[in-house]
């Protein structure tokens, strides 16, 4: 059986030479529920980035079947949604309307369609009725639900979300673990948060240094302490 | 951005489409610049519009007037003119022996009028219009994309940029610490912090651009915009429009007369 995410053989360096993802195999199925941990630098972010194309080491990256290149591109970004660390990044446009119906209108759907989009997204966060809020006026916790409608109004396979957690207070990210429980999609999350794995996630990858050091069912991942320490995780 | 939250038939003068608002305004800015130095009443007559405005499109005299200071420093730069400028004298400054001449005052008393009406008339626009709005009714009205994407940049991230200058100038602060009789660093050395603040500022912003960038890619986007607003020109707008092309016709009509 072939897997949603394929990935073999990936290497990539950023352009300053430091190698950032070694040799890297991986495949992640349809409907699983991965958390990707490791220390600072590990290669986490940069791994989430290969996901949709945005950075493209050496290696295979395959999405539902089709390789991660120039020409698929347009596809595989309706696939995987990345949801960035810093909502900020994400919420580019003047109002929340504006930057959750962003994904669809370049999806090519018409505009009825956009706009229930924007409602389903935002509903399944929480955020109904925040429509004609400015990003700029709102608090942190508001603007990383609604940097998760903007990827979800795109209804993709994948969900690929970096630090969803770090720096929330403790409502804020009871909110966005409800959110994240209640999601039908392949989840793809990149955290420093063991709990939320623990909650939230069946499956764990710890990377270390670009590599993969372990993957495995989450509960055992995490009941193994010496190994943990070793990878700077507890 | 919605076509529901909004519906041109029933608003009247409160929904005129944004590119009239534009093309109004600056019809209206030149039409300022345009009046002879010292005739007060006109500008009088220009401000009861402006204001007659501000009350149809809902916008609070106060929030007019308050948005408007931003434009005071400006007025520092001309603040020299009615000593400057040869004239009548009218007024000595006791003590300094500098004189204010009468054409000096009118000069200046004339820019400061002109300043005035042209922020409010800029500061009704902003107020009584919603960003996406703006932005659409720009590029409609023949602004290059690129220039309209930086204004909405701008809009967006000013803001963000300025928090993170707070932040830097507050953890610089808190390693301030003086000891008591020692020396304060040299002016030379708090400049080059300085500078090098500013540098960094300048990083982050570059940084946060990419990452902005690369969020717009992983969206579909391509280059060009797509917006899904849908205004009309309705006759109200062709009003407003061809009122104030009147009113600048009658302004330039005065001066030649
Ligand atoms: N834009 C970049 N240019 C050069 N090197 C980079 C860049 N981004 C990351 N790196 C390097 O690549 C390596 C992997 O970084 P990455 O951001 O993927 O780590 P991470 O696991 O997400 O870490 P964190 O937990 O701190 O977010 C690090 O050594 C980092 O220094
Ligand atoms: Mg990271």
């Amino acid at each position: 059986m072939s897997c949603l995410v394929e990935i073999k053989n990936l290497s990539f360096s950023y352009q300053d030479g430091r190698t950032a993802l070694q040799e890297l195999d991986l495949s992640i199925c349809e409907g699983e529920k991965v958390g990707i941990v490791g220390s600072n630098g590990a290669g986490k972010s940069t791994l989430l980035l290969q996901l949709n194309g945005v950075l493209q080491g050496t290696g295979d990256v395959r999405i539902a079947g089709d390789q991660v290149c120039r020409q698929n591109l347009g596809r595989i970004r309706s696939l995987v949604g990345l949801v960035f660390q810093d909502p900020d990044d994400q919420l580019f446009s003047p109002t929340v309307f504006e930057d959750v119906a962003f994904g669809p209108l370049y999806m090519g759907l018409d505009e009825s369609a956009v706009s229930l989009r924007v409602r389903e997204a935002l509903e399944s966060v929480g955020m109904d009725g925040m429509e004609e809020r400015v990003p700029n006026r709102m608090s942190l916790g508001e603007k990383k639900l609604v940097a998760i409608a903007t990827v979800l109004a795109m209804r993709p396979r994948i969900l690929a979300l970096d630090e969803p957690t770090a720096a929330l207070d403790a409502r804020a990210r009871r909110t966005i673990l409800g959110v994240l429980k209640h999601l039908d999609e392949t989840l793809v999350v990149a955290t420093h948060d063991l709990s939320l794995v623990a909650e939230v996630l069946d499956r764990t990858i710890v990377m270390d240094r670009g590599e993969v050091v372990a993957d495995g069912p989450t509960a055992e991942i995490l009941r193994d302490e010496a190994f943990l320490a070793e990878h700077g995780l507890i | 951005m919605q076509g529901s939250t909004r519906s041109p038939e029933t608003g009247g003068m409160r929904s005129l489409d944004p590119r009239t608002k534009v093309v109004a305004v600056v019809l209206f800015i030149l039409a300022v610049n345009l009046i002879p130095a010292g005739a007060w009443p006109v500008y009088l007559v220009l401000l009861a519009l402006l204001w007659s405005a501000a009350v149809v499109l809902h916008v609070g005299m106060l929030v007019l007037l308050r948005r408007s200071l931003v434009a005071v420093p400006f007025v520092l730069a001309v603040v020299v003119l009615p000593f400057t400028t040869p004239g009548a004298a009218i007024y000595e400054l006791p003590g300094l022996g500098w004189q204010i001449s009468r054409e000096g005052m009118t000069l200046f008393l004339t820019i400061l009028c002109r300043f005035f009406l042209a922020v409010q008339a800029a500061v009704l626009l902003a107020a009584s219009t919603p960003v996406s709005e703006l932005l659409w009714g720009l590029r409609k009205l023949g602004v290059p994309t690129t220039l309209v994407a930086i204004i909405g940049f701008m809009y967006r991230y000013l803001f963000v940029i300025g928090e993170e200058a707070g932040q830097m100038i507050r953890a610089r602060a808190a390693r301030s610490a003086q000891i008591p009789h020692h020396r304060r660093p040299s002016v030379f050395w708090q400049g080059r912090v300085s500078g090098l603040m500013v540098g960094s500022l300048f990083l982050r912003a570059l940084a946060r651009s990419e990452r902005i960038y690369v969020a717009m890619l992983s969206r579909g986007y391509d280059g060009h915009p797509r917006s899904m607003l849908h205004l009309r020109m309705v006759a109200w707008d062709w009003i407003v429009v061809i009122g104030s092309g009147l009113l600048l016709a009658l302004i330039l009509w005065g001066r030649m007369a």
